[in-house]
């Protein structure tokens, strides 16, 4: 795509910014504001990646991931901030998520474990798992409150915590899931994904680029339900002291 | 013999003081009323009887050990408690009769729950009925009869009859009367005047925290 393109193409932007004017909405400063972020970032993430994609060092691959790792597991904390350890919850479950899907696809020979390949993929299934897990916490920190009654009538009947906390866990976890499973089920329907787009756009033919948003599809399932499931399984605990009674 | 030993229990939450230095002690057999005006304490004495809340301040000794030293989860299935609003879960009747064996990893006796739901006056068929579909008193039962499956050393009860009509309440107070015949420790907690005065062998009141013995 030429640079004059792209200039031409931001006249797109004054069409919100007449819009939000002639609406009195008072976004402008925000549009013009939020604009030249994404450019600022998306030009030095561009530069970023093309001298990390030149190092072509699977350690470098490596930490470069683990750093990803640990800034979505700090944003996912946030959401379960009132559940005690969700920071090396979240670290543990998008890693074993992350691990684990990379794993297959590089067993498989999808992709092959170069910077190019992993770091896009591996960003793609860590901020998925992220959103997930936040999920998560959000609703496994309502159901703790607004399901009290279930939780101890259980434990009063001499349940342990886990059975006492199994319908709140498995809710949690189809919480996770679910904008996962919804979007699978429009795809192609009702939009085409991002990626599949980028892919036509820059000329590779729809058909080939299937093969990629099929795969990309099944990476985000099974992170998202690996993640789903360690964090719902590893923290559910958190909302009880040690003589199983549940902290309110 | 005494079996529970209260030695100056408080509860606080909030900066509440819900009960404070409460002494009582339960002996083996005991048939015990406790009444009280409303948000005296009632329930909250049962939470802790049963371990879902621990005291504040003091400690509860339960067959000469404290508390604290036993597995909560066994300790709650010799030490049931029966809420005062029935919470049933699940779908189905069925599924809140076989809960009690399921925790315990025990054979599901279909016979055991028959005769309890006949002995409440509840027909076989609620086992299949949805929950949503229940009376209050038909969950009032349902959840006295979970809470009997298995024989608990102390049977903690909470207001169980306020949803049930007459005929319904006297038999459930057979029912507690029998087990407590049969050596299981009773503490219910009821409003009904008539009842506190029909039932038990000693009664306690509750008022501003504080627990005292009345004499019969």
């Amino acid at each position: 795509m030429k640079i004059t393109s792209l200039m031409l193409a931001s006249s797109l932007v004054m069409v919100s910014i007449i819009f939000s004017y002639s609406q009195k909405l008072k976004l402008e400063k925000d549009i013009i504001v939020g604009v030249l972020r994404a450019i600022i970032q998306l030009i030095v993430v561009g530069y970023i990646l093309n001298w990390i994609f030149g190092i072509k060092s699977p350690i470098f691959t490596t930490m470069l991931i683990l750093v990803m790792l640990f800034n979505a597991s700090l944003n996912s904390a946030k959401r379960g901030r009132n559940i005690e350890g969700t920071l090396w919850i979240s670290y543990v479950a998008i890693g074993a998520g992350t691990f684990i899907t990379i794993l297959i696809l590089v067993l498989a020979g999808t992709i092959s474990y170069s910077a190019y390949q992993i770091i896009p993929v591996s960003g793609m299934v860590i901020s998925n798992a992220m959103v997930a897990i936040g999920l998560c916490y959000r609703q496994l920190t309502s159901d703790f409150k607004n399901k009290y009654m279930e939780v101890e009538t259980k434990l009063a009947l001499g349940a342990d915590i886990l059975p006492s906390s199994i319908e709140i866990i498995r809710d949690s976890i189809r919480t996770g899931m679910q904008p996962t499973i919804d979007s699978m089920k429009t795809l192609g329907v009702v939009a085409l994904p991002g990626m599949m787009t980028g892919l036509i756009l820059a000329g590779t033919s729809p058909v080939e680029a299937i093969k990629y948003q099929i795969m990309v599809t099944f990476m985000l399932l099974s992170c998202t339900s690996i993640a789903s499931f360690l964090a719902c399984y590893l923290s559910y605990s958190r909302f009880f002291n040690n003589r199983k009674q549940l902290i309110k | 013999m005494n079996i529970l030993y209260l030695e100056k229990v408080s509860y606080q939450r909030e900066n509440k003081t819900i009960l404070k230095n409460v002494n009582l002690t339960v002996n083996e057999s005991d048939f015990i009323i406790v009444t009280g005006p409303s948000g005296s304490g009632k329930s909250t004495l049962l939470k802790l009887l049963n371990n879902l809340i621990s005291p504040t301040k003091g400690r509860i000794v339960y067959r000469g050990k404290s508390m604290e030293e036993y597995n909560p989860v066994e300790l709650r299935q010799n030490i049931s408690l029966c809420f005062q609003t029935p919470y049933l879960f699940g779908r189905t009747v069925f599924e809140n009769m076989v809960f009690p064996f399921n925790i315990r990893r025990k054979n599901i006796d279909k016979s055991m729950i028959h005769s309890l739901l006949k002995n409440l006056d509840l027909k076989e068929e609620i086992l299949h009925k949805d929950i949503k579909n229940l009376s209050g008193g038909e969950k009032q039962r349902v959840s006295l009869a979970r809470t009997l499956l298995f024989k608990p050393d102390i049977l903690l009860l909470d207001e169980i009859t306020s949803a049930l009509d007459e005929e319904n309440t006297l038999k459930v107070e057979n029912i507690i009367t029998k087990l407590n015949n049969e050596g299981v420790t009773i503490i219910w907690v009821t409003h009904n005047k008539e009842q506190a005065e029909r039932l038990g062998t000693r009664r306690i009141h509750i008022a501003g925290g504080t627990v005292s013995e009345v004499k019969a």
